[in-house]
């Protein structure tokens, strides 16, 4: 592996994307101790207070100091972000290897319920389900989960069938080991390059697509300070008088969105060599 | 060709059979229908009233029974009416299409507009600083939400002109109507030029590296004829897809950007139909939303055919 510094001169950009996300990984994780105030703690007094030395992005109609709220939303973001991107990894992973290496009936049952989740754009669907499950904070995550799994499994699959025809695995079957020893021995170390590719694509598009939802009121309710959230209903009325409160939380979203970005592209060009110019 | 029609055709189907079971269903998850909804807000509970509303709205039969209901209803052109207004379905959803259809068109040839030829020039000039710059404005296109984008739009009318475009049916003068659709159009399709000049940019210089463009360089073809007559055809190929694909996903950020602008389109409808439950209408504005998708999808495959002599439908 290069060191850090090659690494960065390498990709500028994703070396950019790296830091963007580490600060933000670094504010969820210390949000206690960074904000300078409670993110719930309302203040009638402070009221759509303008941004000063003491609130640097202002406060909120309630009151509530907007940078502390940004700072703990980014725990809800992340953790959205981060664990649907997970589950909907490890389905897709587990059901594009199974159907890649199984075949036969269960590859194309598979297929096809692939197509039908395929069929609805990911809002939509993430949507319907966040509406069918209520709002809260893991319907919020299983919501934006379910639409993952197809797309992560598709790629998974073709690696799989990919990987399937080299030289390795049919040595390996023909030493006689076991199908299932075959899977997890060799085809699953295989596909870690193209997951963390697609999963870091798709981590910024789940922050998205929570911010939508959320946004929407249908994603983590109050009084979670979730970005999306933070923008709804409440941002829109005060846009005239009060427009800190638009612009600070939809900069976190765009930033933290661009890091991940930035840091998959890089990512992709490291570990997927076709992509390699 | 014609077992392959049929053969997509079925598998169409099949599809979107699967997706009227999963909204049906997913619909039926949803604690509390309509009926409760009406009766906690009207704070009012005797049960007969509320057992005879569920009967009227045919929500007292069994679930098969209404999906049955729906699926042969909507075979013969019946899609049940709206909970919420009492109207037929198509009364509430037909008017809408248009305002929606004229949003999406819009910001579709926006995306197509900007992105292919942007990405075209990334490609061309492949690393240098206009390249660099034109790939970070493209990966902010992917990473601005396009509610905030709205908003800061409309933030920029107030400063600007001191108020806000408000949505109306009948536009009173030209630069009204352009403005009325073109900024909400804009701000859909941003993030699809964004996508789009991504991919226009890769495909190209994945074919800029191919021979017969070294040839058509060599036999003194200009720059410029060489790009676009030569490479950017064969460019397209995986770029129709995905604008294949963002037609279809348009509904997607045109559920926040009509939301955001008031638009009185599908989008926004379906957002506030799934608040209501108004079953009727969110499980048919799913259907024509997954109908557009795979017909889309369809059309694609189709012209892949047509753009690629080597490709062989069926074959």
């Amino acid at each position: 592996m290069a060191r850090p510094l090659d690494l960065a001169r390498r990709f500028p950009l994703g070396a950019v994307g790296a830091v963007i996300m580490v600060v933000f990984v670094g504010a969820a994780i210390c949000a206690d101790v960074v904000a300078p105030f409670s993110p719930l703690t309302t203040n009638p007094a402070l009221s759509l207070a303008r941004p000063d030395a003491l609130h640097p992005f202002g406060a909120d109609a309630m009151g509530r100091d907007i940078l502390s709220r940004i700072l703990h939303g980014a725990r809800i973001s992340l953790a959205v972000g981060i664990f649907s991107t997970m589950i909907g990894a490890l389905f897709g992973v587990t059901i594009g290897i199974a159907s890649g290496f199984i075949g036969g009936w269960f590859d194309l049952v598979v297929q096809r319920l692939t197509d039908i989740l395929q069929a609805l754009p990911v809002l939509v669907l993430a949507l319907v389900m966040s509406a069918a499950l209520g709002p809260s904070l893991p319907n919020t995550i299983i919501a934006i989960s379910i639409p993952l799994i197809p797309y992560v499994s598709r790629v998974i699959r073709a690696n799989t069938l990919a990987l399937r025809e080299l030289a390795f695995v049919e040595s390996a079957e023909a030493t006689g080991m076991t199908r299932w020893r075959i899977a997890i021995r060799h085809i699953l170390p295989n596909t870690l390059a193209p997951l963390i590719v697609i999963a870091t694509a798709q981590l910024g598009s789940t922050i998205l697509t929570e911010a939508s939802l959320s946004f929407l009121g249908l994603g983590v309710p109050e009084p979670y300070p979730s970005w999306g959230r933070m923008l709804s209903d409440s941002a829109a009325e005060y846009m005239r008088t009060a427009p800190w409160l638009v612009i600070f939380p939809g900069l976190a979203i765009s930033l933290a969105v661009f890091g991940t970005n930035m840091l998959g592209d890089a990512l992709r060009d490291l570990l997927d060599p076709r992509q390699r110019s | 060709m014609g077992a392959y029609l049929v053969r997509r055709f079925g598998l169409m189907l099949l599809t979107l059979f699967g997706i009227s079971l999963i909204i049906f269903v997913l619909l039926r998850l949803v604690p509390g229908n309509i009926v409760d909804i009406l009766f906690d807000s009207a704070g009012m509970v005797n049960p007969a009233d509320k057992a005879r509303i569920e009967q009227e709205l045919g929500l007292d039969r069994s679930l098969p029974m209404q999906y049955a209901a729906w699926i042969g209803g909507m075979v013969q052109g019946d899609l049940g009416f709206s909970y919420v207004s009492e109207k037929s379905a198509w009364a509430e959803i037909g008017p809408r299409i248009p305002v929606s259809a004229r949003l999406a068109g819009t910001a579709l040839l926006f995306a197509i507009a900007i992105g292919v030829p942007l990405g075209v020039i990334s490609a061309v000039r492949q690393n240098s600083a206009l390249d660099y710059a034109l790939r970070v404005m493209s990966l902010s296109g992917l990473s601005v939400p396009s509610f905030w984008l709205g908003l800061l739009v409309l933030m920029a009318f107030v400063a600007l002109f001191g108020a806000m475009p408000i949505y109306t049916q009948e536009s009173r003068t030209w630069t009204e109507a352009i403005l009325l659709v073109l900024v909400p159009a804009a701000t859909v399709g941003f993030r699809s030029s964004a996508l789009i000049m991504r991919l226009t940019r890769s495909a190209m210089l994945e074919v800029l590296r191919q021979d017969y463009i070294r040839t058509a360089h060599a036999k003194g073809a200009y720059p410029r004829a060489v790009n676009y007559r030569h490479a950017l055809r064969n460019a397209m190929l995986p770029v129709v897809t995905v604008i294949g694909m963002e037609a279809a996903f348009l509904a997607g950020g045109l559920i926040v950007t009509e939301t955001v602008f008031n638009i009185p389109g599908l989008a926004r409808f379906l957002v506030e139909s799934i608040r209501n439950r108004d079953y009727p209408i969110v499980q048919n504005l799913v259907m024509l939303i997954a109908f557009l998708v795979v017909t889309i999808n369809f059309v694609v495959d189709l012209m892949y055919a047509a753009l690629d002599p080597r490709i062989r439908v069926g074959g």
